[in-house]
């Protein structure tokens, strides 16, 4: 089990854009995504921060109790009045996305320089 | 690498016994060579199956268990999971990708399994799910999903 102090993310900044980089290659363990959630929440509702890529370089695999935890992201910080979007996702997982309707649901882009410009 | 392999194994309440199964039955599928794709859909519903069975099914009670039978060979591989639960009807699961439940945080996974197997099936109390995978083709691309 992870000690719930363990940093799932890491974080970057590029002007006013946060970049949050998920370290786990399988986002899968329930400790873990819980974990997860409660660090991509603390971003907008304790730092406060408005403008947020979540970058999945290293996203292997995704299951569906991940994807809840997005959906609540994405509505907190819609909530905030704040912008969300997601990068670098591979085919594999992009298919999840697919499946479930949620590339509707999120702001995908290609790359992190497509995410951060413009938004 | 090509003979097969059955396995029945029971399992507590617990995911972290449940990824062990996983990682037993995905390797299976290492050693045969399968498709990375194939993989990728196999571990996937195998961790969306166990965490239902687990989690929903089981409720998470120390006291009940989760029976698995697995046959894995080069061409296909079935996995066969039940829970001690009261069973569910999975036609009364909402569609997730409905407007109306687009934004619900949970609802997915049983979309997902049956999307990236090549067979599923449920028993009639809805607490057992059998489940197959055809190894693909090759590497090519087949976008067989909707």
């Amino acid at each position: 089990m992870a000690a719930p102090s363990q940093r799932r993310l890491d974080i970057d900044e590029v002007g006013d854009v946060t970049i949050a980089r998920f370290v786990d290659k399988k986002i899968l363990d329930e400790n873990n995504i819980q974990i997860i959630g409660n660090q991509l929440f603390g971003l907008v509702e304790e730092d406060g921060r408005k403008k947020i890529v979540l970058d999945f370089t290293n996203v292997e695999y995704l299951s569906s109790a991940a994807l809840g935890k997005l959906i609540t992201m994405d509505k907190k910080v819609k909530a905030a009045s704040g912008k969300l979007r997601l990068c670098n996702i591979r085919k594999d997982i992009y298919e999840v996305f697919a499946i479930t309707r949620l590339n509707k649901v999120f702001d995908i882009r290609d790359t992190q320089d497509d995410a951060v410009a413009g938004l | 690498m090509s003979a097969v392999v059955h396995f029945d194994i029971t399992i507590p309440s617990d995911t972290a016994a449940g990824h062990e199964v996983q990682e037993r039955i995905v390797s299976l599928l290492e050693q045969r060579e399968f498709p990375p794709r194939d993989i990728f859909s196999v571990r996937l519903a195998l961790e969306e199956a166990l965490v239902n069975a687990i989690k929903h099914g089981n409720g998470l009670d120390p006291a009940k268990s989760v029976r698995i039978h697995a046959d894995v060979d080069s061409e296909r591989v079935f996995v066969e999971i039940e829970d001690e639960g009261p069973g569910f009807i999975p036609d009364d699961v909402p569609d997730p990708t409905l407007d109306e439940n687009i934004e619900r945080p949970s609802g997915r996974g049983l979309m997902l399994i049956r999307s990236f197997m090549s067979n599923v099936e449920f028993n009639e109390r809805g607490n057992r799910i059998r489940m197959e995978k055809l190894r693909s083709a090759d590497e090519s691309d087949e976008d067989e999903a909707a």
